[in-house]
């Protein structure tokens, strides 16, 4: 029953990643839409990002002083200057512990 | 021009980095499928079939709450539909692939690798194997992202649940994208897209990680009419 539904799952996951690329051709895409569709990294990826700072694991927003705001935020700034992925996520990480196990502790 | 090999490699190593949270976040997703008491089996055949980390654990979480399995498939559903938005941007760099190359190199297509392939797109056009440095960051995500998951069935949770690993995603995002602040337009799509999330996060199905990224195009192309 529940593998019915995970094999469901998994071949509509896998139409939404088929689809386009082997069902539509260049021209069915004019100028413009490809000129639009150079911002999909910008438009898609703060979806995941902004609620998987702003959200907590029940839902609701967070508060203000919360930890993960400072972390996101050092994250930013070491990825801008470092443009180092691994530099990234590791300040983010490690500001984000600080925060948890010394100061709001 | 590169080889196959260059440029599978490269995808490899592009990629890599992402590793440091898809793996804590495939143990987590694979500990959390067992405590909600699905078969350790399932839980796998997830990681294998749907192969989305999010969309893995949100369908177990719909199941276990009570919800029917038309809406759990549904959830997944639109949560995965952002890669139609991949596809479209893809396209252009696979059409000359044959139609059975397309869907075997579809299968591997996920957010970190579409990202770090589509930036080396744009700055190697020219390279007449464009589509190994794709099939180099997919098949790197799928290895990970399947022993990730196997050891977080295996093991259980042993990535303590108080270091906030979950963290780590966003922040992986956050590499992605940090680089295009420097664009005010890029800065203006981001920004109307994290606040559309957070608009519509209890919108149903999770439909908010497709329509903040719909509404955020079309201020995209609001921007682009602006700029002519």
């Amino acid at each position: 029953m529940t593998l019915t539904a995970i094999i469901f799952a998994g071949i509509l996951t896998y139409f939404t990643r088929m689809t386009m690329i082997a069902l539509i051709s260049r021209d069915m895409l004019g100028d413009k839409i490809k000129a639009v569709l150079e911002y999909v990294p910008s438009a898609v990826f703060p979806a995941i990002i902004f609620p998987g700072i702003f959200i907590n694991d029940f839902g609701t927003f967070i508060e203000m002083n919360d930890p993960k705001i400072f972390g996101a935020l050092v994250a930013v700034i070491v990825g801008y200057f470092s443009k180092n992925i691994i530099a990234t996520i590791s300040a983010g990480l490690v500001s984000y512990w600080f925060l948890i196990f010394f100061v709001f502790s | 021009m590169l080889s196959k090999k260059q440029l599978f490699t490269r995808g490899m190593l592009d990629i890599s980095p992402h590793m440091l949270s898809v793996i804590p976040f495939g143990i987590i997703c694979g500990a959390i499928g067992v405590e909600l008491g699905f078969h350790p089996y399932l839980v796998y055949a997830m990681s294998f079939i749907i192969f989305g980390g999010a969309s893995q654990i949100v369908f177990l979480q719909l199941l276990s709450g009570g919800a029917s399995s038309l809406v759990a498939v549904a959830s997944v559903g639109i949560i995965n539909s952002r890669h139609l938005l991949y596809g479209a941007v893809l396209s252009e760099y696979l059409e000359k692939l044959s139609f059975i190359k397309k869907l075997l190199i579809s299968y591997v297509v996920v957010d970190q690798g579409f990202a770090e392939s589509n930036k080396f797109f744009k700055k190697n056009r020219s390279e007449e194997f464009l589509h190994y440095h794709l099939i180099g960051t997919g098949c790197t995500m799928w290895v990970c992202w399947q022993i990730a998951t196997l050891s977080g069935i295996v093991l259980g949770s042993f990535v303590p649940e108080e270091l906030g690993l979950k963290f780590a995603i966003p922040l992986t995002f956050i590499a992605i994208v940090v680089q295009d602040l420097k664009k005010l337009d890029h800065v203006i799509v981001m920004i109307t897209c994290g606040l559309s999330s957070l608009l519509f996060f209890d919108a149903p199905f999770k439909s908010y990680i497709i329509i903040s990224p719909i509404i955020a195009l079309f201020v995209a192309a609001l921007l682009l009419r602006l700029k002519k």
